[in-house]
């Protein structure tokens, strides 16, 4: 993949000044009837869907005190203004985070306060009608949930939760986005967002363990609903034919290999993914867990891993145990029937990163790092993980583990500047349900400032790999690297790198 | 007491009725409205005194704003500590009975209200020059601020101006309104043009974006503390769903065999 004509990323990444409608068009592809009724959603957009969507809105804040509260308490500091990558890389001032929640607000104000219903000008309150209600589906739809806004606000307003909420309302009254109800449809058929069925399943992960086995010459076992395994192992789908996703998943395998902890994976719950939390619904988002409960309480497991995907492990570590029970702490018989299966000796649900660490502290694993010497390695924290989640327990645990696990596998590691990592990090520009190729355009422009990060280093570090512990981000910098004039082969796992140093012992394992 | 008088009297309790019925409202509904998921924010506290060190510093010190731009939490900051110091130093008006020794001291606290009008002029500025800033704010955005900063100027005009209103009435009628033993406001213009816009503050405070005081306490992201794992997080109506959930993967037998 090549591109003759690379953005040129200026040396200081500037906050652009504002221009209108730069952004301005009809948002992503809309989801057919089908797949909108397949969710639960009207079909087509029903005719008093204003009323609907009021209704719905009023619902939504009564259920939700994030919402309640992040639409009163906003006092348009501009402290946000210039923190979405989508703003920066694109300069459409609807793409500032508040102006952004303020397509929201603005019919909040007018339906549901005071000063809004008799004061509407004074207080920027506006009425819910055909042009706002495009500007909603274009604009919500310019969003990645990255949260990077919500950290650098005085009061914590977390937009995600202002796009779930207006994506959800977009859905009940029939204007779904075409790309995660799609995907959503998939999963609660199949059980994966590829729609992969179980034979197709089995049989990549067999052709993984020849692969593994010629490169090797060790058999390394990808095991597939085996019942009474130890660990049942999440993994966001494209683990299963995503270059460069499918090397993780081979680490993983290696990992669980030296490990000696008897794993599988499961064909009914062979998502991660999750992009219930993408749409804002509680029910399709608590749909796609339950599979995973299902699947853990069927194969009789003691504990459940999740593999590299970052808005999957927000899923599984902040929301599982409420949605599903998988975790601990639960004192309700319905949590407890999961609970008790589960080995309360290991956090529930656990991060791959996490396993991997502890074998690695334990030194349980060896590494010959020589083999990654050709690499400088650099790590991109996905939003998910690095503001949504932890890792180990420990402040900061998000941001120091995947590190640690890099450094242990590779000899050259460095960091891009500050501003950009750990809790500023910043979207790969593909995330919260714009993986798609309709939105291209907005996702090479919101990648700008990752790029221009990612430019700096390789300057002044001569960095040629950038790792990931993302589904969504190692399929979008794939894409979008060569726009910047980067390799689109130097993203990787996390668990590439590992897999890649790893010393396989023989297997004790003698069937072949 | 003459008509005027008797106008501010009533217009301050009718503000603070206001304020304390529409403050106890939006508080009750942030109280009653659930929160259903675990969503704390970066750097997320993993324990009860993580979550009130996060308050300390969000509040004392704006940390996340000191983090996101400068010269706005300059000029907030200054603006914020100004006010708490101006409340201090306005006290003894308003002090019942016998004032202690110790709010007299306040008396040198008048000097903040340079520190409150630099903020708000700052402020205000951000919102004219800074064209990301100018494109947020609507016409009460301004006006919150173009309304304090009047009042902050009639205030210092009294103080540093040779306008000082008779303080023996100032004292008697702000008090009189605090023990309800009414009297007669100073008939100073200045002096009612000080007080009537901060009356008309304490109204709309429950139906304006002052609502960022009692906010940020009830903010999810801020007051929730990060152990999903370790405590199941439930809320009614979604432990409501998972009683009469019409979703019932656990026997439904939808796999292939």
């Amino acid at each position: 993949m090549t591109n003759d004509n690379p953005i040129k990323l200026p040396t200081y990444l500037e906050v652009p000044a504002i221009k209108k409608d730069a952004m301005a068009g009809n948002g992503p592809f809309k989801a057919s009837e089908e797949v909108q009724q397949g969710l639960g959603f009207p079909g087509e957009k029903v005719d008093n869907w204003q009323q609907v969507a009021i209704d719905k809105m009023a619902e939504t804040k009564s259920k939700y005190r994030s919402v309640q509260v992040f639409l009163d308490a906003c006092v348009k500091c501009g402290a946000c203004t210039d923190k979405c990558h989508y703003y920066l890389g694109t300069a459409d001032p609807k793409n500032m985070p508040v102006a952004r929640q303020d397509l929201f607000r603005s019919v909040y104000r007018r339906h549901f306060t005071f000063a809004g219903k008799y004061f509407p000008i004074l207080v920027g309150a506006k009425d819910l009608d055909e042009n706002m209600l495009d500007d909603w589906y274009n604009y919500f739809h310019q969003c990645s949930q990255c949260r990077r806004c919500a950290v650098y606000c005085p009061y914590g307003i977390d937009t995600a939760e202002i796009s779930m909420a207006a994506r959800e309302v977009m859905n009940v009254i029939g204007a779904g986005q075409k790309y995660p109800n799609q995907i959503l449809g998939k999963v609660n058929k199949i059980g994966n967002n590829l729609g992969m069925p179980e034979p197709a399943l089995r049989d990549t992960l067999e052709d993984l363990e020849d692969e593994i086995k010629d490169d090797t010459g060790v058999n390394v076992k990808l095991p597939l609903d085996v019942k009474d395994a130890e660990v049942l192992m999440v993994t966001p789908s494209a683990d299963f034919f995503a270059e460069p996703h499918i090397d993780g998943l081979i680490g993983y395998a290696k990992v669980f290999h030296e490990s000696g902890v008897s794993w599988t994976l499961s064909s009914y719950a062979s998502e991660a993914a999750n992009f219930g939390m993408f749409i804002g619904n509680y029910d399709v988002m608590r749909q796609g867990a339950l599979r995973i409960r299902k699947a853990a309480i069927d194969l009789n497991v003691r504990r459940v891993i999740v593999g590299e995907c970052g808005h999957a492990w927000r899923v599984a570590y902040s929301f599982w145990n409420t949605l599903t029970g998988i975790g601990s702490g639960g004192s309700d018989d319905y949590s407890l029937r999961l609970q008790r299966q589960l080995d309360s000796n290991y956090p529930q649900p656990q991060h791959m990163i996490e396993f991997t660490y502890d074998l690695i502290q334990k030194n349980k694993l060896s590494f010959d790092k020589s083999k990654n010497d050709h690499r400088v390695v650099t790590f991109h924290d996905s939003c998910n993980v690095a503001r949504g989640s932890n890792m180990g327990d420990i402040k900061n645990g998000q941001f120091i583990l995947p590190r640690e696990v890099i450094k242990a596998a590779c000899n050259h590691f460095v960091e891009m500047p500050k501003n950009t990592i750990k809790s500023s990090t910043f979207c790969c520009g593909g995330g919260g349900g714009l993986l798609t190729d309709d939105l291209i355009e907005l996702r090479v422009k919101g990648a700008k400032p990752r790029m221009h990060a990612l430019k700096k280093t390789e300057q002044e570090n001569g960095v040629n790999t950038l790792a990931a512990i993302c589904a969504i981000c190692k399929s979008q910098f794939s894409k979008v690297l060569p726009n910047y004039d980067f390799d689109p082969y130097m993203i990787v796992s996390v668990h590439q790198l590992v897999s890649e140093a790893i010393v396989l012992s023989e297997s004790s394992d003698t069937e072949v | 007491m003459s008509l005027i008088s008797i106008f501010f009297t009533f217009f301050f309790y009718i503000s603070v009725l206001i304020f304390i019925i529409g403050v106890s409202y939006k508080l009750v509904q942030y109280w009653n409205t659930p929160a259903p998921l675990k969503i704390p924010i970066t750097p997320a506290s993993l324990n009860t005194s993580g979550v009130i060190l996060r308050y300390f510093r969000e509040i004392f010190l704006f940390s996340s704003l000191y983090k996101s731009n400068k010269w706005t939490w300059l000029f907030g900051w200054c603006f914020h500590l100004a006010l708490v110091l101006l409340f201090f130093r306005h006290l003894p008006y308003f002090w019942p009975g016998e004032v202690p020794l110790i709010l007299y001291k306040t008396e040198v606290l008048k000097y903040s209200s340079y520190l409150l009008f630099f903020g708000l002029v700052g402020l205000l500025s951000r919102r004219f020059f800074v064209d990301r800033v100018k494109y947020i704010s609507s016409p009460s955005d301004y006006l919150m601020l173009l309304v304090l900063i009047f009042i902050t100027s009639t205030g210092m005009l009294m103080t540093f101006g040779n306008n000082h209103p008779n303080m023996l009435l100032v004292t008697n009628f702000a008090s009189g309104l605090i023990t309800f033993n009414w009297s007669e406001l100073p008939k100073e213009m200045i002096f009612m043009a000080h007080i009537f816009p901060v009356f008309c503050l304490i109204a709309i405070f429950p139906i304006s974006k002052l609502l960022h005081a009692p906010g940020i306490f009830f903010s999810p992201t801020f007051n929730q503390v990060d152990n999903a794992r370790k405590k199941r997080h439930v809320s009614d109506w979604a432990l409501n769903k998972q009683e009469g959930s019409k979703i019932d993967i656990e026997n439904n037998n939808d796999k292939k065999e």
